[in-house]
């Protein structure tokens, strides 16, 4: 029920008690403030570790190869093992089932030119599947389909910065450009959330890079990535079958990691996760920490706000107050106090945060943040806590004997 | 109001009319301050029983005190007891606020009663703005601004030099002429003078109760 009269008497007490009322609201909107600003500081560095790890697939698997470590039936250490398209077709073969994606890559420097623009970029030959692989996103057009591969299509899909050198403002999209002097359409430009490098690639049907540039079957290396419901131990163990497996059919010592690379995202994303839980816990502590800090102070303050006002209080109830009014008028007060407070205080931290924002990048704080609904708990918690502690007291006044109150300092 | 018949402290046995003016003296300790506290509602007797206005106060809980204060009776400390951030209009206000009364009606009110204690023009001042005497009258203007049956005076004077203390006794007797009852603590024998009768205190007990006959300032 809205009783202006009531607002009107808390108005005055308010306005005509400037210091206590700046005491409570300053605990309220301090607290509030550094729960934002340390929440977001934390947030920031979360950020900061999911980009890290942002821009590839986290169920991917890196297979490469590179020289022998040991010999082995025979062979001499410090061969040179070449994948080859037989290897992507022996990897679907046996693991078919297990396997969400996966592409080749075969990689070329190439100098590509449109007009009078050109540039060096990596040109890599693929399978479409890469697309998922790297988490692209088409801005325009589309990206290299399995018909361009059984056609050996000369098209190409750029990365959005490819396309903001080559053509600047224009779009790329259908126009032709020369990679070491084979004329290529471009089907699609894409971005990348994995950042700029990732947004100068060039990527092209794996059967015509092979086709033009050297005209072998070699690849580089294979990327795919485990269905994602297999689960953490599951996707460890399947990286280290590829191994073997690979091992085996290139005749390399079992346990040669040189010859054979896998590198496993399950892996790392085991450490993350630790690492990220980690992050959590601290942040919560933090948090908590604050808000109890908070409420701490808020009830202090309500203590001695109504041991304060106890003569007052007295008065009115002499002059034919009744206990109800007293503690909702009091109660009234905190509340309005703290709303206004809690709200300046977010309101502060937010506005530091984003004027601080830019400059923390350099330490490792990315987009600090809070979300609404954590604060805007907090800061109604931290009301809820000086309605308690404003009560409990405010209802010891309200019982006293007016006389007391009156007799009180 | 038919009587007020009491049985406090030590047992005493005390019947107020309505429109007496008495005055309760006595040295301190003598149980004066506590009887006018039982007699106004702000503090509770252990036994025996209290009537005011022919009702019986027994059992009474603090919501209950609060509107028979609100509506019977009106007080004046020593000390004033303004409340020292609100005005003397709203001061004299606060009793209707609790009535529940208007603001535009109350604050009329206030003021008209403010111009009867003489302090229409301090209105809007705030009570570290008044003199000691000024104070005390917004207290009687806040005391009878309720129209209450019993005004209670605990030491009206006693922070007042001798002639202020003339002028606010003035102001009572002039209140009860109109018809209030009026009970006055003090321990000055000028200002007992004043009243119509004298109650003598000493260790919880009464030992006098006398008329008094000549009265030292007319009306």
């Amino acid at each position: 029920m809205f009783d202006l009269d009531r607002w009107r008497e808390i108005f005055q007490a308010i306005s005509n008690n400037k210091l206590r009322t700046i005491l409570t609201g300053f605990t309220i909107a301090f607290a509030i403030f550094l729960f934002t600003l340390l929440f977001g500081i934390g947030n920031g560095l979360k950020n900061t570790f999911a980009e890290q790890f942002a821009g590839d697939a986290n169920n991917a698997v890196y297979i490469r190869s590179g020289k022998t470590a040991k010999a082995y039936k025979g062979l001499q250490i410090g061969r040179k093992i070449q994948f080859k398209n037989d290897d992507y077709k022996y990897l679907i073969d046996e693991f078919g089932e297990d396997i969400q994606y996966i592409t080749v890559l075969l990689t070329k420097f190439l100098k590509a030119v449109y007009r009078n623009e050109n540039s060096r970029y990596q040109v890599r030959g693929v399978h479409p599947d890469i697309k998922f692989l790297e988490e692209m996103e088409l801005e325009q057009g589309r990206f290299i389909s399995y018909f361009d591969l059984k056609r050996k299509a000369k098209v190409v899909a750029i990365g959005r910065l490819v396309e903001k050198d080559l053509f600047g403002k224009r779009s790329a999209l259908n126009k032709y450009i020369s990679l070491d002097g084979f004329n290529y359409k471009v089907v699609g430009v894409f971005s990348d959330p994995g950042g700029d490098n990732d947004e100068r690639y060039i990527y092209a049907p794996i059967t015509t890079v092979q086709a033009i540039y050297g005209n072998t079957d070699y690849i580089d290396n294979i990327r795919l990535t485990f269905k994602p419901t297999m689960n953490n131990a599951a996707a460890i163990s399947f990286g280290k079958k590829i191994g073997q497996k690979l091992r085996v059919k290139h005749n390399i010592a079992p346990r040669d990691q040189s010859a054979i690379r896998i590198q496993n995202m399950a892996e790392a994303s085991q450490g993350v996760g630790q690492l990220m839980f980690g992050l959590n816990l601290v942040i919560l502590i933090i948090g908590l920490g604050t808000l109890i800090a908070g409420i701490v102070g808020i009830s202090n303050i309500m203590v001695f706000v109504v041991k304060e006002r106890t003569k007052e209080l007295g008065i009115r109830k002499a002059l034919g107050a009744t206990p109800k009014s007293i503690v909702g008028m009091i109660l009234q007060e905190t509340l309005l106090i703290t709303a206004i407070a809690g709200y300046s205080g977010l309101l502060a931290g937010v506005a530091v945060l984003e004027y601080m924002a830019p400059k923390l990048k350099d330490y490792f704080i990315t987009n600090p943040s809070v979300s609404d609904v954590l604060v805007i708990g907090a800061t109604v918690t931290l009301i809820i806590a000086g309605l308690i502690a404003g009560y409990l007291p405010a209802k010891r006044a309200a019982r006293i004997r007016p006389i007391e109150a009156l007799n009180a300092a | 109001m038919g009587k007020t018949s009491l049985h406090v402290l030590k047992g005493l046995d005390l019947e107020v009319k309505e429109g007496e003016f008495i005055a309760i003296m006595g040295a301190s300790g003598s149980g004066k301050s506590t009887l006018l506290n039982i007699l106004g509602l702000l503090d509770i007797h252990d036994d025996g029983s209290y009537y005011l206005n022919d009702q019986l106060i027994e059992n009474l809980n603090e919501k209950k005190a609060a509107v028979l204060r609100n509506r019977f009776l009106g007080f004046i400390f020593q000390s004033f007891n303004l409340i020292s951030y609100k005005n003397a209009l709203e001061n004299v206000a606060l009793p209707l606020y609790y009535q529940g009364m208007k603001r535009s009606e109350r604050n009329k009110k206030a003021l008209f009663y403010l111009e009867k204690v003489g302090l229409k023009d301090r209105a809007y001042h705030l009570p570290n703005e008044l003199s000691g005497g000024e104070k005390q009258r917004v207290a009687v203007a806040r005391a009878i601004v309720s129209n209450p049956k019993v005004i209670l005076a605990d030491e009206p004077t006693g922070a007042l030099d001798s002639k202020t203390s003339e002028g606010v006794m003035k102001l009572l007797r002039q209140i009860n002429e109109e018809g209030m009852t009026l009970i006055v603590i003090t321990h000055e024998e000028d200002i007992a003078n004043m009243s119509d009768r004298i109650i003598r205190l000493k260790d919880g007990i009464i030992v006098s109760d006398k008329k008094v006959i000549k009265r030292k300032i007319k009306k």
